[in-house]
């Protein structure tokens, strides 16, 4: 028994060392955010310019445009969908019960992307004074509402009695996508050339065409979604008991649910309406952190927004110096990166997850 | 007091319960027994409210369905019969989580006091999921503990309610956790237990419900309705009741049993 005490002490309280990750993960953010404004495909040096900045002289028109127009919103816009991917991956994650639910897999991301679509495509068949008044705010919120419909057909169909089943929850997921992707296919054939241009770009997966504009309109959805999802911690520690004991815990599980639902689809939607559909962070980015740190939402969600920011900086830097000055979609780096993850997870608890 | 009041309970096209009265007094173990498919289960959840009800529950003289679900937290904590575990936790952290009604602050030392207190003193860093069926049992009851450790508060007396509490255990830990049980009756506190075991129950019960065909059938002190005649009927068996040398608690010998 001493013997097991001891073993057992360094994971007896591991919210010190959470507290620990979620500092050290701050600094790799910053570190990796230097090097994304620092890299790229032109030679503008970041040192350089600051040193001009320091010495009180002016940035060449070069310097400011691919340092203020081209790099630093692309930062800003990694930040914002890597935190919201991965935000989305773990708030999923507890809401169901199992850590094989994301966004990407399940068909939430192809829903907000059919609203996206629907947005960009229908959107040239309104009037222009509701487009005029809808604005730049159009597209997001129709991927909003995509994946929020998702979601809540997606809880429904695979949740019974309180208790999710992986497998409805997977193959629904798959039907919902390929659902979703058919009627945006439906779409393309009907988009003039102009909206063909929109949809190819943002359907890459892909930070290549971030701007303020981008930025201003994910910005605000994604950080509320993702401030709300810190307050959903708890509750979705006691749903992993399931929501009979949630509720004996005090925990309002319909309120909690409804908010696991809202912040996904708030978060997914935004994030897929600006760089389309990227994979794999919302699930690489949590079942990582709860292998170090344990599976409490308290620190698992501020942690995976963290983590979720610096690794799709990372995978953007990656895509981008890669095959110089050409760049690959971001995408296919998060899926070669992420999918060997996904089926390493699946293998490894075949026998613990309720397939 | 909990008290229900013309509870009945349909589950899909099935009356589950037709109609019963129930009450659990504080500083008593009140018993729920009866054969398989009686309702005493069904009866539990409604008195947690985990099932649709018709009729009235109160706890402490308060309708629960006019109470929120962190005032209920608050004055009893429920052990279900069998739980499932969604993530690696360890015990200490699914312990912890008894705290989340903040009843009791965020008392560290708590959680390792209760885990002591159910015999797994030194288990707080196993991952939940590793530990055998009546270890996990045993680390929920701590978890049920710590969300309403003192019997008696501000608001009044606090309840456990527990879907058969030692279906999984050794003897000896059938034992251990029926006197930690009892022990919190005797301090003030209230336990309502649905029970499997009638000799346990002879032992620890203050009060026996027994039930039969979603109906309370009998309801009293052991002595009272632990008889052959309510028992053989119940149960649907020949069933001969004795009494211990030692004391007056009464005791149900399967060897004297005979199928009805």
């Amino acid at each position: 028994m001493a013997a097991d005490a001891t073993l057992a002490a360094p994971l007896a309280d591991r919210r010190p060392r959470a507290r620990r990750a979620t500092v050290g993960l701050a600094v790799f953010l910053a570190v990796v955010s230097v090097a994304s404004l620092a890299i790229g495909a032109s030679g503008t040096s970041l040192r350089g310019a600051l040193a001009t900045l320091a010495t009180g002289g002016e940035l060449s028109q070069m310097e400011r445009v691919v340092l203020w127009d081209i790099r630093m919103p692309r930062l800003a816009l990694g930040i914002l969908v890597g935190a919201a991917l991965a935000v989305s991956g773990a708030v999923m994650q507890g809401l169901f019960r199992n850590p094989l639910a994301d966004p990407g897999l399940v068909g939430v991301s192809a829903g907000a992307g059919l609203g996206a679509i629907t947005a960009i495509v229908l959107g040239g068949l309104l009037p222009a004074a509701v487009i005029a008044s809808v604005g730049t705010w159009a597209v997001p919120v129709a991927a909003f509402l995509g994946g929020w419909a998702s979601v809540l057909v997606l809880y429904r169909v695979s949740t019974r009695r309180g208790r999710t089943s992986v497998a409805t929850m997977l193959l629904a997921g798959i039907a919902l996508g390929a659902l979703a992707g058919a009627v945006s296919g439906i779409l393309v054939y009907m988009a003039d050339d102009r909206q063909l241009r929109d949809l190819t770009f943002w359907g890459l997966g892909s930070l290549a065409g971030a701007s303020w504009a981008k930025v201003a309109v994910a910005g605000p959805m994604i950080l509320l979604a993702v401030g709300a999802s810190l307050l959903l911690g708890r509750g979705l520690n006691g749903l992993a008991m399931g929501e009979a004991t949630a509720h004996h815990l005090g925990i309002d599980v319909q309120r909690l649910k409804n908010g696991a639902i809202l912040t996904v689809a708030a978060a997914t939607g935004a994030a897929v309406a600006v760089s389309g559909g990227i994979g794999f962070v919302g699930i690489v980015v949590p079942h990582m952190l709860r292998l170090a740190t344990g599976p409490d939402h308290t620190h698992l969600l501020l942690n995976s927004a963290l983590l979720g920011a610096a690794l799709l900086l990372l995978a953007d830097v990656i895509a981008r110096v890669i095959i110089a000055p050409a760049e690959l979609p971001i995408g296919i780096v998060t899926a070669v990166l992420g999918a060997p993850v996904f089926l390493w997870i699946l293998l490894r608890r075949r026998g613990m997850v309720d397939l | 007091m909990i008290a229900a009041i013309g509870i009945r309970v349909r589950l899909g096209r099935k009356a589950v319960l037709h109609g019963v009265d129930f009450a659990a007094r504080p500083g008593e173990v009140t018993a729920i027994v009866g054969p398989n498919g009686s309702g005493k289960t069904t009866l539990m959840r409604a008195l947690t409210g985990e099932v649709d009800y018709a009729g009235r529950v109160e706890i402490g003289g308060r309708d629960i369905r006019a109470a929120k679900g962190w005032e209920l937290a608050a004055r009893r904590a429920v052990l279900p019969q069998a739980t499932t575990l969604a993530f690696p936790f360890t015990v200490v952290e699914v312990v912890r989580m008894g705290l989340m009604t903040g009843a009791h602050g965020d008392d560290a030392a708590l959680p390792s006091r209760a885990l002591a207190e159910v015999g797994l003193a030194g288990y707080e860093g196993r991952f939940f999921q590793e530990l055998s069926g009546g270890e996990q049992q045993r680390a929920h009851l701590a978890r049920v503990l710590v969300q309403v450790w003192q019997p008696v508060d501000d608001g009044g007396p606090r309840w456990l309610l527990l879907d058969e509490p030692v279906s999984s255990l050794d003897i000896a830990h059938q034992l251990e956790v029926m006197e930690i049980v009892a022990s919190y009756a005797r301090r003030g506190g209230g336990v309502v237990a649905v029970m499997h075991d009638l000799n346990l129950t002879a032992l620890h019960a203050d009060r026996i419900a027994v039930m039969q065909q979603g109906c309370l059938r009998a309801f009293g002190p052991p002595a009272e309705v632990m008889t052959d005649a309510i028992l053989s009927e119940v149960y649907g068996c020949r069933l001969r009741v004795s009494a211990a040398p030692a004391g007056p608690a009464p005791f149900v010998l399967p060897h004297c049993a005979a199928p009805g």
